[in-house]
């Protein structure tokens, strides 16, 4: 249907679409005249894949890293270190930033802020397109072509400024434009969160139907449990700039392993008048990413929290011990270390076997 | 009739127009009543008039660029008749509210204590002293941990969780009969949401007053109301106990709202949706204002204004499916 064709696949199904290696972003703050220099962890040691096809939902509280990931993904701002691989390929070396912005496009939560103001509709969905060399007119036929695509009638909208719409029909026009360099993978920081209910399940359901006629993969980050569960297939759960908990999405609902998930998922209202949340999971609020606390960084609010939660700060492990396969449940807590030194480990021996 | 006790809150046919560039039908005709005690969700989308609603009940609307209309009594008072003096002592005295955003509520400039002891001082003439010791006690009773350093503290030295818990204890300061509750966990992170609620919950029930706690969540209405009223487009649509609106609600808003959670949907299958989006509000509403979205309209929902029906006491469905009573799957 494109003017513009999508990359070519290369690794074939089994290499992941995006791998993310040891990504580290720091922001060194103050250090003014008086000021004592300090960093912002913002993330740090972050690693994971994202395979062909899948939605990966990434959850967290404010603070906690998503969205600096999600900029660092896109290669909107430089990284402290780290390596980030698309299809197996090294943006900047192997595949040109240029490549690597058509196969790769976002969604943002602020749909006014996200669209220029003095484009129409039309022109905006157009803009992308026009920059990778596609002509005027065929540009403008695809955006029309998008705009059916993503539920918004071409001959009553193309015209229209960002103004003029509501905010469901402005998050329409941006999902048509990071779909208009027909890329493979489309970040989406919570791009529905500022949306009424009723028409946050209208974006979600348009969501499902591209994913499956264009054959995309999803980054869905979020801080609304209920969605993520809903569109994610994996689930990756961030702490203080840190990676907690990843893992099939059922698994990681029915058996979290780490304390933080099984905190976030209590703190959810329940839906059942006669459910009502009794005692708050969790005390107090998220600490602040400067200077985060040493060892385990949640260990500061974790009720489970031994001598070796402040010291060694845990490596993230399978959830069931020895279980190697690509998708595994994985959780970076003592408790599932076997020989950790926790007194709720199981034992080194189990896996020696 | 006759010994049916005046209730704290009485609101009766509130209109409000907002004026100027273009105007805005923000309520079209909201009556509304709240007992001693009572918790009372006003749920709603963005633009529903819930917010507008509550300030009205505050009289916290621009003067000169809003039209309003109907009657608005708490605690017997006429508060749309009232001179600024009067106002003035009805706020933060018999009503108090709390908003979404703390970090704007508070003021940057002085610390919390001051801000407490300042509230109290107006309200109940007390010395500086007392006043101190008042809001000392009160940031014990919203739990903030080591509440005597933080009297004075400045908001821009707490957390997002920390300023909420202050804003509360400055609004129930004196003791208010009425708090009315802006969204007040919606900026907050999941784990923080639900400390403020569990604590808004307690205290609610500690100090015996009623709360209109306004939403767009409904799981957050859940947490912490006793009764419910749906707003749609500047009109209460649907009211009930909590448990009526979730298990059997009965307007087509209400009941296409609860159908399109994703809470427990199934992964990959669709979500059921209201098509379309709320309408504009520029024109004050002539018929029904759902019916353009609305799987069930007839042909009179779109020339005349849905009838107000009566199902039970404090049990009101403005929609002509529930004329006749419809069985709920």
């Amino acid at each position: 249907m494109s003017t513009i064709e999508p990359l070519e696949d290369l690794g074939g199904p089994a290499q992941p679409l995006l791998a993310v290696n040891s990504l580290t972003k720091h922001f060194p703050i103050g250090g003014g005249l008086f000021a004592e220099k300090k960093t912002v962890r913002a993330v740090d040691d972050v690693s994971f894949a994202v395979a062909k096809g899948e939605t990966l939902g990434i959850v967290g509280e404010s603070g906690c890293g998503k969205s600096t990931t999600a900029r660092l993904l896109m290669h909107l701002m430089p990284r402290t270190s780290g390596e980030i691989l698309f299809d197996g390929q090294v943006v900047g070396y192997s595949l040109s930033m240029r490549e690597f912005r058509r196969g790769m496009q976002m969604v943002f939560q602020d749909s006014y802020a996200s669209l220029n103001p003095r484009l129409t509709i039309e022109d905006s969905i157009a803009f992308g397109p026009k920059v990778h060399g596609v002509a005027d007119k065929e540009a403008r036929a695809l955006a029309r072509e998008l705009m059916g695509k993503v539920g918004l009638r071409p001959e009553v909208f193309a015209n229209r400024y960002p103004h003029e719409v509501s905010g469901g029909q402005r998050q329409r026009v941006n999902i048509a434009r990071a779909l208009a360099l027909n890329p493979r993978l489309v970040i989406l920081d919570e791009a529905v969160s500022a949306l009424d209910k009723s028409v946050e399940a209208q974006v979600l359901n348009l969501l499902t139907d591209l994913k499956r006629e264009f054959g995309l993969t999803y980054v869905f980050i979020s801080h609304d449990l209920n969605v993520v569960r809903y569109i994610s297939d994996r689930v990756l759960v961030m702490y203080l700039g840190q990676v907690v908990e990843v893992g099939p999405v059922d698994q990681v609902w029915e058996a979290p392993a780490h304390p933080y998930t099984r905190a976030l998922l209590a703190a959810m209202p329940a839906l059942d008048p006669d459910k009502r949340t009794e005692t708050p999971p969790l005390s107090g609020d998220p600490p602040n990413p400067i200077d985060p606390p040493a060892g385990c960084r949640f260990h500061t609010r974790c009720s489970f929290a031994e001598e070796v939660c402040g010291r060694v700060g845990p490596a993230l492990s399978p959830a069931t011990p020895g279980d190697t396969a690509p998708d595994a449940h994985l959780a970076a807590c003592h408790m599932v270390i076997p020989g950790s030194g926790h007194s709720r480990a199981p034992a080194a021996t189990e896996v020696a076997a | 009739m006759a010994a049916v006790p005046t209730p704290l809150v009485d609101i009766r046919d509130l209109t409000i127009r907002f004026t100027g560039e273009r105007t805005v039908h923000a309520v079209n005709g909201v009556s509304l009543s709240l007992g001693e005690g009572e918790v009372l969700g006003l749920l709603g989308e963005s633009g529903s008039g819930k917010s507008v609603t509550m300030r009205a009940l505050m009289r916290l609307l621009p003067k000169r660029r809003s039209v309003i209309s109907g009657s608005v009594h708490v605690a017997g008072q006429d508060v749309l008749a009232m001179d600024d003096a009067t106002l003035s002592d009805f706020r933060g005295r018999t009503v108090s509210m709390i908003f979404q955003e703390p970090a704007l509520a508070l003021d940057p400039v002085y610390t919390i204590g001051r801000q407490i002891s300042e509230s109290v001082m107006r309200h109940e003439g007390a010395s500086q002293r007392d006043a101190t010791a008042r809001a000392l006690e009160m940031l014990e009773l919203v739990r903030i941990p080591s509440a005597k350093r933080r009297l004075d503290a400045y908001p821009h030295e707490m957390s997002g969780g920390m300023r909420q818990r202050a804003m509360i204890a400055l609004a129930l300061a004196c003791r208010p009969k009425i708090l009315l509750a802006d969204e007040p966990t919606t900026a907050l992170d999941a784990t923080v949401q639900i400390q403020i609620l569990l604590l808004l919950r307690e205290l609610q029930r500690e100090m015996g007053m009623s709360v209109i706690f306004v939403t767009h969540d409904i799981g957050v209405a859940i947490e912490i109301c006793d009764k419910v009223a749906v707003m749609y487009a500047g009109q209460i649509v649907e009211t009930g106990t909590l448990g009526e609106i979730v298990r059997t609600p009965q307007h087509p808003y209400p009941r296409g709202l609860l159908a399109s959670t994703v809470h427990g949907a199934a992964r990959g299958a669709r979500l059921e949706t209201i098509p379309g989006t709320p309408p504009s509000l520029d024109k004050a509403p002539v018929a029904c204002s759902f019916a353009p979205r609305c799987a069930f309209v007839q042909p009179r929902c779109t020339t005349a204004p849905p009838p107000l029906v009566h199902l039970g006491p404090g049990r009101d469905v403005r929609c002509v499916l529930a004329e006749t009573p419809v069985p709920v799957n």
